[in-house]
């Protein structure tokens, strides 16, 4: 009886160390992700506008995505790494395949998890043709040699394989709003829930750091400590779409205050899109549940 | 008896406006004249919106108008709405981050911003809808150059 007992307690052993193996065990994109698309560099520029890579790898003094900027978190700093075209700093020797995985699955050329702070969680939704096109854009932009600097990151965080249990409970690449009623709608889910990643800073986080989906947009603590990150949803915002549409075009707001914080850059990116896709954007936004 | 829901709506009114009275009249009067001076300069930036983004007609008159005050605003020596120990973390109900008391370098550089924008739309407020919006965004970007770095998030 006695020996019984210690079996299936070793079994179970067993069962839990096996199922947290598969679970933190990182979960690349098919190899096919980008099979049959041809990426283009110039529409690129759009997919990198409104994915805002820049904001974060940018580098002072410099055009090219050298990174270096911190970026503080109740789980430690994170500094955005060199993503220029340097091949042996930045990403100039990957594979299209190697840069796909890493934007949308958070997986590195190594087979490591990359921290959450990268929004591939966001990006996770990205088409196969934006994902191709963006990696055309990338690669049109300049070398720099810098190297990255380490995640400033404690225990146990430092532990980059728990991150697996951290997809298994956080990430999806489904859409956080299931309704998409029109066209123009769903293009603003797009670009809200996929390539601007807009809940990343305006979703409140749980203890753990994943995203509440149930108070999608409706403000945030900021990371960083001071003040907060305002909600953007209807029932605080108050703005019509065409506000919204102005702000991000201008940076104005409805009582001509102007855009401030990290946002600055934001709408420096979003400027540089289409109306349509401005407009989207808005559209999507007003009619959030 | 009908006058005593009425003296209880008065006493909330008033109660209502001695508290509101209160939270405003804690603040410094450096405070109040600095966020007078940021009211000025949307109040000017609304005239010169409203038409960019084609809500009211222009009239290059009022344009004219508008920009001229706000390139004045501008320039006004503010150095004495800014006393030390009134940033965010010192007092409530202003979002002045203490930055602007450590990089006061980079508050001049961006003041000395808003001065050039200001006076670069005060040149061509009159001279036609496109050159005032043309004119419009590097102003807007003149602004956020200060409340990048030196204005709390909003709350």
């Amino acid at each position: 009886m006695r020996k019984g007992v210690w079996l299936l307690a070793g079994v179970g052993v067993v069962a839990v160390a096996g199922v947290g193996l598969a679970v933190t065990q990182p979960q690349s994109l098919p190899a096919s992700a980008l099979a049959g698309v041809e990426g283009d560099a110039a529409r690129g520029a759009q997919v990198y506008a409104a994915a805002g890579c820049g904001s974060c790898h940018g580098a002072e003094d410099t055009e090219a995505l050298a990174g270096g900027a911190a970026f503080a978190s109740p789980f430690g700093t994170f500094y955005a790494p060199n993503i220029s075209t340097h091949a042996d700093q930045g990403i100039g020797g990957w594979s299209d395949y190697e840069l796909a995985n890493a934007i949308r699955a958070g997986v590195s050329p190594e087979g490591q998890h990359y921290y959450p702070a990268f929004p591939y969680t966001s990006y996770a939704r990205m088409t196969a043709q934006d994902t191709a096109d963006l990696i055309a854009h990338l690669r049109t932009l300049p070398a720099d040699a810098t190297p990255s600097r380490g995640h400033d990151v404690g225990f146990p965080f430092n532990i980059r394989r728990s991150l697996g249990g951290w997809k298994f409970l956080f990430a999806s690449d489904d859409w956080v709003v299931t309704d998409a009623p029109s066209p123009e709608v769903e293009r603003g889910r797009y670009l809200v829930e996929a390539l601007g990643h807009c809940g990343e800073c305006h979703t409140p986080r749980n203890a753990l750091g994943g995203l509440k989906t149930d108070q999608w947009l409706r403000g945030a603590a900021n990371p960083a400590g001071d003040g907060r990150i305002p909600s953007i949803h209807p029932d605080d915002l108050g703005w019509s779409a065409q506000d919204i549409a102005i702000y991000l075009e201008s940076g104005f707001t409805p009582d001509f205050d102007t855009v401030g914080g990290e946002m600055v850059e934001v709408v420096e990116n979003t400027a540089k899109l289409a109306d349509e896709d401005r407009n989207a954007i808005a559209a999507y936004l007003v009619a959030l549940p | 008896m009908k006058s005593l829901p009425l003296l209880a709506g008065l006493a909330t009114l008033a109660l209502g406006t001695l508290v509101h009275a209160d939270a405003h009249s804690n603040l410094p009067p450096a405070v109040k004249a600095r966020q007078a001076h940021m009211q000025l300069y949307a109040h000017n930036l609304g005239v010169l919106g409203g038409m960019a983004q084609e809500k009211i007609d222009y009239d290059a008159a009022a344009a004219s108008a508008a920009a001229a005050n706000l390139a004045a605003l501008a320039q006004l020596d503010q150095s004495s709405y800014w006393p030390e120990g009134t940033d965010n973390g010192a007092i409530e109900g202003t979002r002045a981050l203490p930055a602007i008391w450590t990089d006061f370098d980079g508050v001049m550089t961006a003041s000395e911003g808003l001065i050039e924008a200001s006076a670069a739309m005060s040149d061509v407020a009159g001279d036609g809808l496109d050159a005032l919006k043309g004119a419009m965004r590097p102003l807007g970007q003149a602004c956020s150059a200060c409340h990048q770095d030196y204005r709390q998030r909003d709350n």
